[in-house]
């Protein structure tokens, strides 16, 4: 699928709004998917999975730095997420359908703490940016 | 059968008794047709949804939405036997409705999102698992009755 103007406008737009929080949201995001999808736990057997754990915290801020770095370089998102593409399909090989969860988890988040921002047509464009990077992180599986 | 821990039946409960039925399930609706546009093909009757705008001010719309969410509440009521529950209902949107029950899942997770918002930090991470469990529960008791 492809991003509209208005889809890129409206995904920066959510981004700008969340600002100095994307680290804290993107724990979130990971603690949400741990306890909602348990078998998402099992990519992370050497993680402390504890609410609030240091690791979900670092790990956390890496994955929304990954989804800022996708906003960054929106007309192309393969280009700016081409290492970590390689990196999933090389190495951590976690399996697709987990990226829509994740994507599920980080579209409750902002939902929780910026309802208002989340307006229909914004929650349609946030949904089709996580289903891109999705599909660019699993691009190189086969 | 689905096992419920009494936490979960506490969590969906007390989720549930806040819920403004009418709003949460026309806001649902509404986010469906417009979050993934495929699915208007199951409401061609339904007047303008030419836009987010027009489909979130559709009457039809509401008025489905509110439907779909009340009958919801009777998985609510009857957690300990949803399929029985939903058994009708699943030969109807296979026989008659022709939905694929992909849309089941998807509404589910709108549902999520829209509670979310609506309840913000009080919808914990294990409130979440709780309502997921049940979304998908109830997504399956609809495919059940598929042929």
């Amino acid at each position: 699928m492809v991003l509209s103007a208005a889809d890129k406008t409206n995904v920066k737009s959510i981004f700008s709004k969340i600002g100095s929080h994307a680290d804290e949201y993107g724990a979130e995001t990971l603690d949400r998917m741990f306890t909602a999808y348990p078998q998402t736990k099992t990519y992370f057997p050497h993680f402390d999975l504890h609410h609030g754990s240091a690791q979900i915290k670092a790990h956390g801020k890496k994955v929304v730095n990954a989804l800022i770095e996708a906003v960054n370089h929106i007309d192309d998102i393969s280009g700016a997420l081409s290492k970590l593409s390689d990196l999933h399909a090389q190495k951590l090989r976690v399996d697709p359908v987990n990226f829509k969860l994740l994507g599920h988890c980080f579209l409750v988040v902002v939902a929780i703490h910026h309802p208002s921002v989340l307006t229909p047509e914004a929650h349609a464009s946030l949904d089709k940016f996580l289903c891109a990077v999705g599909a660019v992180l699993t691009a190189k599986y086969r | 059968m689905v096992h419920w821990t009494a936490e979960e039946k506490q969590l969906i409960a007390s989720v549930w008794s806040k819920v403004n039925v009418e709003e949460c399930g026309a806001e649902a609706l509404g986010r469906l047709l417009i979050v993934y546009p495929w699915t208007q093909r199951f409401f061609a009757s339904f007047g303008n949804l030419s836009s987010p705008t027009a489909i979130i001010g559709n009457p039809k719309v509401r008025a489905h939405g509110r439907k779909v969410l009340t009958s919801f509440g009777e998985a609510v009521k009857n957690l300990d036997n949803i399929k029985a529950t939903y058994s009708k209902l699943s030969e109807l949107h296979c026989e008659k409705l022709h939905v694929d029950p992909e849309n089941f899942r998807l509404l589910g997770d709108i549902l999520i999102i829209v509670l979310a918002s609506h309840f913000a930090r009080d919808f914990t991470p294990a409130c979440q698992f709780a309502w997921q469990k049940l979304v998908n529960v109830v997504a399956h008791a609809l495919a059940r009755k598929y042929h």
